[in-house]
Formats: C-alpha cells, structure tokens, sequence
C-alpha cells in the first residue's frame, strides 16, 4: 500500500488560517489502513481543528467526508455536491487524491493534510517500511524476493557495501542490510551460485528517470 | 600490456606494488594538494586521489589527479557513484584520460548520511561493481555502457575496493570474484588490523585461484593515537580493530603513541608481504604523507622499481 503520516497540526492550521468553511475529507484506500487519512483520522483532525480555531477566536466550520477512493474520478464526483460554500478542502489522501480533488473542483483551494511517504507493508502494529520504489522492472525474481532498490541505502544492485555490519547498514543499526537478507534468502533457497552473476546497470527509464509514467490499457478503453 | 599505467607495469615486472592517498582539501587550494603529494614522490608507485570521502565536499578527484599528472605523479582517480550518474562519470573519465590518467578506483561511496550534506540527493545509478563493468566495456570494446560505439575512448586500468571484514564475512571471497567477473584488475582492501581474518579471507581467495586473476593490494593505515584506533574501531563503517592493538596503543606514553602506531604499521606490512597472493600494500596515511617515507623504507619497499 502507499503509506501516509498526517502532517504536523500547526502546518496544516497555517493552510487554512484565511478561511472558514472546508470540507475535510478522508479515503477509504491505503490511507485508511495505514491510519494517516480515514474516517476516524478525519473526526479527530477536524475536532482538533476546531478546537485550535475556537482557542483563537475564529469561527471554522468543518464539514467531513470519507471517500471510497481519492484517487478515483467516480468517487470524487461524488463530493460534487457538497462543495458548495466551501472555502477551501482539506484532503487526507496520498498525493495522488490530493491532486484528483484539485483537478476536479479548480478553483477552490485544496491542501494536503498528510506526507505521502512510501510504498510498503506493515512489519508489525504501528510500523510500516518500505519494499518497493516502483521502478517499473522488477527484478525480485533474482534477488530472493527482498528488493535492494528499495531496501538499500545505496539501492546498490550488487551488494553489499563494505559497510554491512552484523546484518546493519551502515547509515543506522535501525536499518536492515538488504544485500545481507539477500544473502541469508539465497542460502534458504540453495540459490547462492546465482549471487555471484553480475546485475548490469540498470535502464531507469521505466522508472521515474523516463519522465512521468502512464499505463495505457487498449483492451480496457 | 592492457594500458600505460605504471602500477600495471609494478604489478607485470612481479615486483611487490606501493599506493598511497592524498586527500583533496576543502577548499581552491592546489599547494597543498602538491605539499601532501611531494611528501610521496619516489616512495610510492601511484597516489590514490579520493572522490569527496566521507561524502563530504572537496576539491574534485579530477582536478586533484590533474594537479599531481602535472607533478609527475600517477595518480589513481578515484571514483564514487553516489554523486553523479553514468553520463557525469564516462564523461569524467574521457576528460582524465584525455590528461594521461590512466588509472581508476570504482566505488560505491560512503552514504551522504555521514558527510556535510546529508540533505542530498544520493544518486547511485550504478553501483561499483557496474562502474568496474563499464570502465572495462570502454577499455576493450569501445563502447559507452548506452552501446554507442565511440572512437578513443579510455584505456584504464581498472581497480575497485575489497573488504574482507564487513558482513556477511562468508560472502566476502564471492564478491571479489563477482568483480573479477566484472572486470577488474586490481583490489585495494579495507585498512587490516584483524590480520588474522584478513588471512582467513586469503585462504578462501587462493583456494578459488581469485588471486591469480586479480592484483590484491592490501589496505594498510598507521594509527597516530589511541583515541584513533578507538575511533576507528567504534565509528568507521567496515572496520575490524581487535583490542590488542587498542591495548598495545594504550600501554604507550601519549607521546609515544604515533610511533608506537607507525611500529604496528609495518609490522602488519612485513606479515602481509609474506602472505601467498599478496600484490601490494596500500598505505593510507590519513593527514599523515609525510610519515610514508619512513613506513615505506623501514618496511624495506624502498627504492621503488623503475618501470617506465
């Protein structure tokens, strides 16, 4: 899933500070799950809001709504009639809604209220870390299913570095050395003889690095 | 002969190779860059120049190679891929050739975390092993790494780093020969203090003939002080100092200790030069050029041989 953290409250006050009506509105996808940006996030942002702008003397009226999917043309059709009155929205999607609500209802104003931070899957209640970069040619296949763009601090394709120390990158004892889960994977498997194959530079372009990227389904038009 | 490096030659004629390292200042300052390497002339048969080490910025590697070609010296350009992409680097080495730099050192570089600029961006299109590749795929086929066949491109000698104590240690010996197979020619390792494990490591080396397909030269570098060795020990990424050597620094005067840690140093040399496989040292005296002489003579690698 895409993984969000809700942005600082005095970050996202100074967004709406000229305003007094917004719509906040939550999705009930990837943010929901990781607990940045659903239903329950959105009732105890705009109860945080309000009670910031009552402190402050001001009036702000916040009016919430939890969408199936931000990122969705038909879900974000759906606030179509709700938007009128509204200064500005608040949107605690990833990015991607973000931007489909400002595209949508231009030209009213709309602020993101989480960081979008990255792909990734839950290690445990409450963490989550990052597995995939999204490069657009995956090589998890060779690489015992533990991807090093994503999980190498030098997202090094033939690692590890010198600086691998007791299963630790080097940046941080935190930080899991890929190349060494790598390692222990391959020994699991009996795939070690396939380490020593060099991975030759890798072509970027199917990654951010070709310019911004789209899918094209002619079977799906 | 695959180019015109002298440390190619050294290694050819079987005589037992010298590097050092000369750091580029912070700073437009070319006198010293020519005070540290002076302190080298005739005492090594190439300089390692290094490539923002530490990530932390310095005068380029280019611009500091250029300077001791222009001295006399043969400088070994070192080059990380943390920095620059794969045109930034080819066209980089077009440029050091182009200047009768012949020699290079491909790394992947220490992370930006641990330099002056932890904000930026860390680029690492290849890593060092791909780098070894692409200087090799110019070198014998003449070809960019993007396939375009190109006239006159660099005819370099290509070394690359080992480190025989990082982790995981069993897969130590499979990445040498994953460079080799990349196209190496020659290795400096990580500084050895834990000769014992650095012998382990040979062992594998040997016994998968790596060392007959590979020069190795064996990283060296004499600690000034005690608190250095903990230093070392403590905070250096990939460092292996056992605690004798910390004990043996300690049960020395303050004022004793460089001495003390300049007697380890060639000590260690001695050892190294008797293990089977053995190239080279690589003599890193960190800030500390002008005590190479005194290492070099006394570990009886002087005069150099004249192969030029």
């Amino acid at each position: 899933m895409i993984t969000a953290e809700r942005k600082p409250l005095d970050e996202i006050i100074s967004y709406i500070e000229p305003y007094h009506r917004i719509l906040l509105i939550g999705c009930n996808e990837c943010v929901t799950v990781c607990a940045a940006g659903g239903r329950k996030e959105v009732a105890m942002l705009s109860s945080a809001l309000q009670l910031a702008s009552m402190k402050q003397g001001k009036t702000l009226n916040v009016s919430e709504m939890t969408l199936e999917r931000q990122c969705d043309p038909e879900y974000v059709e759906s606030l179509a009639s709700h938007i009128d009155g509204m200064d500005a929205i608040v949107s605690m999607a990833c990015g991607c809604g973000v931007q489909e609500i400002a595209r949508r209802y231009s030209p009213i104003r709309v602020f993101p209220a989480v960081n979008t931070k990255f792909m990734g899957a839950s290690d445990r209640a409450g963490v989550w870390s990052e597995r995939c970069q999204g490069c657009g040619d995956c090589i998890l296949g060779l690489t015992g299913g533990i991807c090093p763009i994503a999980r190498c601090s030098k997202r090094l394709l033939n690692g590890p570095c010198g600086g691998s120390g007791n299963g630790k990158c080097e940046i941080s004892s935190d930080v899991d050395c890929a190349w060494a889960l790598i390692w222990e994977k391959m020994k699991e498997l009996g795939t070690t003889e396939q380490y020593e194959a060099v991975i030759s530079a890798k072509d970027w372009r199917p990654s951010r690095d070709g310019g911004p990227r789209k899918i094209i389904r002619e079977d799906l038009q | 002969m695959k180019t015109d490096s002298v440390l190619e030659k050294v290694f050819a004629s079987g005589a037992f190779a010298v590097t050092s390292e000369c750091g580029p200042p912070r700073g437009a300052m070319p006198d010293v860059v020519r005070e540290k390497a002076e302190h080298l002339r005739g005492y090594v048969d190439a300089v390692n120049v290094t490539d923002n080490q530490t990530a932390m910025v310095r005068m380029s590697s280019f611009a500091a190679s250029l300077l001791l070609k222009q001295m006399g010296l043969n400088p070994v350009l070192q080059m990380v891929t943390r920095d620059r992409n794969r045109i930034a680097m080819q066209s980089d080495l077009i440029g050091a050739f182009s200047h009768d730099i012949n020699t290079v050192l491909c790394l992947s570089g220490d992370h930006p975390y641990f330099g002056d600029h932890a904000m930026a961006a860390n680029v690492y299109d290849m890593d060092s092993v791909q780098l070894v590749e692409t200087v090799k795929t110019m070198r014998d086929e003449g070809r960019l790494q993007g396939g375009a066949e190109v006239k006159n491109l660099p005819r370099m000698f290509i070394g690359a780093a080992a480190n025989p104590f990082a982790d995981p240690f069993e897969l130590r010996v499979a990445r040498l020969s994953k460079k080799i197979k990349a196209g190496v020619d020659f290795v400096q390792t990580q500084c050895i203090y834990n000769l014992d494990k650095f012998e382990e490591w040979m062992a594998g080396v040997r016994e998968r003939g790596l060392h007959k397909k590979v020069s190795i030269m064996a990283g060296v570098t004499p600690m000034k002080s005690e608190g250095m060795a903990r230093y070392m020990k403590n905070k250096v990424p990939g460092m292996d100092v056992p605690d004798e050597i910390i004990k043996r620094m300690a049960g020395v005067q303050k004022d004793k200790q460089a001495q003390e840690g300049i007697n380890i140093c060639i000590e260690s040399i001695q050892r190294l030069k008797s293990i089977e496989g053995v190239s080279g040292i690589h003599l890193m005296a960190i800030e500390w050029e002008h005590k190479v002489p005194e290492i070099v003579e006394r570990a009886g690698l002087y005069p150099r041989p004249a192969v030029s």
